[in-house]
């Protein structure tokens, strides 16, 4: 019997995680990634993973790293799918430990754990302020074990393009191109699993990096994928604000002891520690963004009267931060030109990470058979808003259920045939003529000019705030940007490492996308989570205690959007509420 | 209204692979904390020289823009270094960007530096767990021993210092500092520390770290500020130790 052959698409920490697990298994793993999976954007993970280690004396349980993430999602979260991942999250640390992570450790050299967003007890894993650098580094370098014993083949630079269904549906083959040589190929395999990260880049400038851009969600959503709750973006509160990206500045910093002021009446007003009296400092994204947002827009009390606040580390002892947070004061140092170990920083929320994402089952399983998506890319266990440190551990376990999912589809008989010569051929055509077409666009627009717009538009209408006749504009600027992109020029006509080509095909895939997250946000008429309409303050259960589903509708390029009821049996919803403990669950 | 302040860029640019080298000019609009990549940015949004002719966008890698990726390295005024961290305000005018010529070139700043990946191979640059599924909890490690490991763990195979390198090049097989220092560090794991004799080995071979030739340019680029040559001279000595080992083994 031939080998299991499995497309893994991403080399972040997910991709990498399901690699692993599909090594393990027997089967062999061709990898795609836009970049050597080393630089992918898990990297940027700064703070931590969170995991019950329950070291610290505090009878810190997992059924409580269970309860606080789906209080946290505002109870939109798949509840048995959430429990999961809590109850592996310590054995995925051993495992980490056991591959090398430099983990920071305690006089005694156990982990030690750190406090983290709308979490009491101290339960988040860390190694200094790079803790998803080194996570990455780790598998990282297994997987290039697995690559030298030949199970795994690398396709560094090579972009997807779109996924390939047999006659029966299902999905058994990829398109992608070499992004040196442009060259387009078709690729076989029994099953395809998605990694690829979030759409942080459809909204311009956001912490993410330059690849996060969505576009492969978009393709297979334009194929009949499904995308959930696509309108719960997380705004992180404390961002370097600046013109070509904002640079995250970790949670880490607030759970080390940092705090967040402005100035009131000419005194330090510690309006977080004043509203959430409970919390304080540590209160969940989505409730600090909101805090800092009001502040700075309603009350106009940001410094100088501009939209930013003080993130202050200042009051702690520099040989105590340089050692738990030492990578990003040296970042803020080098980008901005204070000291935060002297100074407080100024910092402002932005868009972060994307709650939503393809609809999977508790398996990892898309709508379309034999593909799956797993990390960010997906929908899963976070809600309405996702606590912080709990990214890296869903990237990490969504892997460890995508991989061996995977394998299962290619050892079972429902994938049905395998493509033929002709249908590789003929998929493989058609991303070339649409390649030749972009190369050969003569219009007046630019792409990244377009691609500015797009960013401003969603930021400023699908951010913090959403006001429903602000969005029905929103849907009627995107649309127009649609057309426009008909009217790009593109300027570099080659076929050498043509970057502006391949943008443009991204861009497009951007552009609908964003439809997505528009248009969901327009029609969740209520308040929960991330997502925060002033016409509708409170969460309605009645109503919207359900996932949202966009499906692609062709005609109109817009999506439809439908509600599913998922799992949520285990921990009764409940009012959530940060200024007071946590109640009873 | 009056005359913007402009950043003068002077690139080095090139087609592909085989192709001759060029040079064109760019002026792109200042503004506070202006850094390389976003000026490239802006170059992209606009791609016309400072003369007026239209050209294509220069072609660069970039991922992450807060220099954890080491995807943006190249060379500037001079120097290897990351174009993300580095803020036009900090360097002198005319900025004069090339690429790293250690690395062959793809097209225009962007390069090939998939020869330091295959180097994590030869080293063994990896810890050999069973599996990845539950077994053991990892031993505890001496935290001050852990702390060193997490310097060297930052290296983000940016290539830096193989660009700075003189060993480094058509006329040596040294696969550099950087991959050479990964050796110590999973050596320095209580559980990659079982392997450390075949990593010692490998580094006996051709490429290794006999050529290193101490010129301490490596410790000098490090974005990440591992203390390379430290390591370098360590490594150094448990190469001799082992050499030593081999001759009283056979």
């Amino acid at each position: 019997m031939s080998k299991k052959n499995i497309i893994v698409v991403g080399g972040g920490l997910s991709g990498l995680m399901a690699t692993i697990k599909i090594c393990e298994a027997g089967g062999e793993v061709k990898l795609f990634s836009y970049c050597p999976v080393k630089r992918s954007h898990s990297l940027c993970a700064q703070g931590g993973i969170n995991a019950c280690m329950n070291t610290k004396g505090q009878n810190d349980t997992t059924w409580e790293h269970f309860d606080d993430t789906v209080y946290g999602g505002d109870f939109l979260a798949d509840q048995t799918a959430v429990k999961g991942m809590c109850e592996a999250a310590p054995k995925l640390i051993k495992m980490f430990d056991r591959m090398g992570v430099p983990f920071t450790r305690t006089a005694e050299g156990v982990l030690d754990l750190r406090n983290f967003g709308g979490q009491k007890n101290k339960r988040t894993v860390f190694a200094g302020s790079t803790t998803g650098q080194q996570l990455l580094y780790a598998l990282d370098e297994q997987v290039r074990k697995w690559e030298v014993k030949g199970n795994v083949k690398k396709y560094e630079f090579w972009e997807f393009i779109r996924i390939i269904k047999n006659d029966n549906g299902i999905c058994r083959g990829i398109v992608a191109q070499n992004m040196n040589s442009m060259e387009i190929e078709a690729f076989r395999a029994d099953a395809v699993i998605l990694a690829t990260g979030g759409p942080g880049v459809i909204f311009g400038r956001c912490t993410a990096s330059t690849i996060c851009n969505g576009s492969a969600v978009s393709a297979v959503y334009q194929q009949g994928a499904e995308i959930g709750n696509s309108e719960f973006i997380q705004i992180h509160p404390t961002a370097i604000p600046g013109s070509d990206k904002n640079r995250l500045m970790s949670e880490a910093c607030r759970g080390e002891g940092g705090r967040v002021w402005t100035y009131k009446d000419g005194k330090p007003w510690y309006f977080l520690e004043e509203m959430y009296p409970a919390y304080g400092n540590l209160v969940p994204r989505d409730i600090a963004s909101r805090a800092i947002y009001d502040v700075c827009v309603n009350q106009k009390l940001g410094i100088n009267g501009e939209n930013r606040v003080y993130l202050d580390l200042s009051h702690i002892p520099a040989e105590y931060l340089e050692r738990k947070l030492g990578g990003i004061l040296e970042m803020y140092s080098e980008f901005v030109g204070d000291d935060p170990r002297k100074v407080p920083m100024q910092i402002y929320p932005s868009v972060h990470y994307s709650m939503g994402g393809i609809w999977v089952d508790t398996k990892h399983n898309t709508n379309i058979p034999a593909l799956l998506a797993s990390g960010e890319c997906d929908y899963q266990y976070h809600g309405a808003n996702r606590l912080g440190a709990n990214s890296l551990l869903s990237a990490a376990y969504s892997g460890t259920i995508s991989g061996p999912e995977a394998i299962r589809w290619s050892e079972s008989d429902d994938i049905g045939e395998e493509l033929t010569d002709e249908q590789l051929a003929a998929a493989k055509q058609t991303c070339v003529d649409e390649f030749e077409n972009i190369i050969n666009m003569n219009g007046k627009e630019n792409a990244h000019e377009l691609h500015h717009e797009l960013g401003d538009l969603m930021n400023r209408y699908c951010t913090i705030v959403r006001v429903n006749k602000e969005l029905d504009l929103c849907m009627d600027e995107l649309k127009k940007i649609l057309v426009r992109w008909n009217d790009i020029g593109v300027n570099d006509k080659g076929h050498w490492a043509n970057q502006e080509a391949m943008f443009v095909r991204q861009l497009h895939n951007m552009i609908i996308y964003a439809m997505v997250i528009c248009k969901a946000a327009r029609m969740r008429d209520e308040s929960r989570g991330a997502h925060y309409k002033p016409e509708f303050p409170n969460r309605d259960d009645e109503h919207f205690l359900k996932t949202t589903i966009a499906s692609y509708n062709a005609e109109t390029h817009e999506p439809n959007i439908t509600y599913r009821e998922y799992d949520h049996s285990l921990i009764k919803p409940r009012p959530r509420r940060y200024d007071v403990a946590k109640g009873g669950k | 209204m009056s005359e913007q302040k402009t950043v003068h860029f002077i690139i080095e640019r090139q087609d592909g692979p085989d192709s001759k080298p060029y040079t064109e000019e760019f002026l792109v609009p200042y503004r506070p904390a202006l850094n390389v990549v976003a000026a490239l940015m802006e170059i992209q949004k606009k791609p016309v020289t400072k003369d007026g002719k239209k050209t294509t966008p220069v072609v660069w890698e970039c991922n992450c823009l807060e220099k954890v990726c080491g995807a943006c390295m190249m060379v500037i005024n001079g120097k290897a270094r990351q174009a993300c961290a580095t803020l036009v305000d900090q360097i002198p005018q005319p900025i004069r960007l090339a690429p790293a010529r250690t690395f062959p070139v793809i097209r225009d700043l962007q390069i090939d530096r998939s020869v330091m990946f295959e180097s994590l191979k030869r080293i063994r640059g990896w810890i050999d767990v069973d599996g990845s599924w539950e077994v053991n909890t990892a031993p505890i490690q001496n935290p001050y021993t852990a702390a060193t490991a997490y310097e060297i763990a930052h290296c983000m195979t940016c290539g830096c210092c193989l660009e700075a390198c003189p060993n480094v090049g058509p006329q040596s097989d040294f696969i550099g500092p950087a991959p050479t220092v990964q050796a110590y560090l999973f050596n320095l794991n209580p559980l990659g520390s079982f392997n450390k004799d075949k990593r010692l080995n490998a580094l006996m071979e051709k490429g290794g770290i006999t050529s290193c030739g101490n010129s301490q340019n490596c410790v000098q680029v490090c974005p990440k500020n591992i203390k390379l040559t430290t390591y370098l001279a360590q490594l150094n000595r448990d190469v001799n130790k082992q050499a030593l080992k081999n001759i009283f083994n056979k």
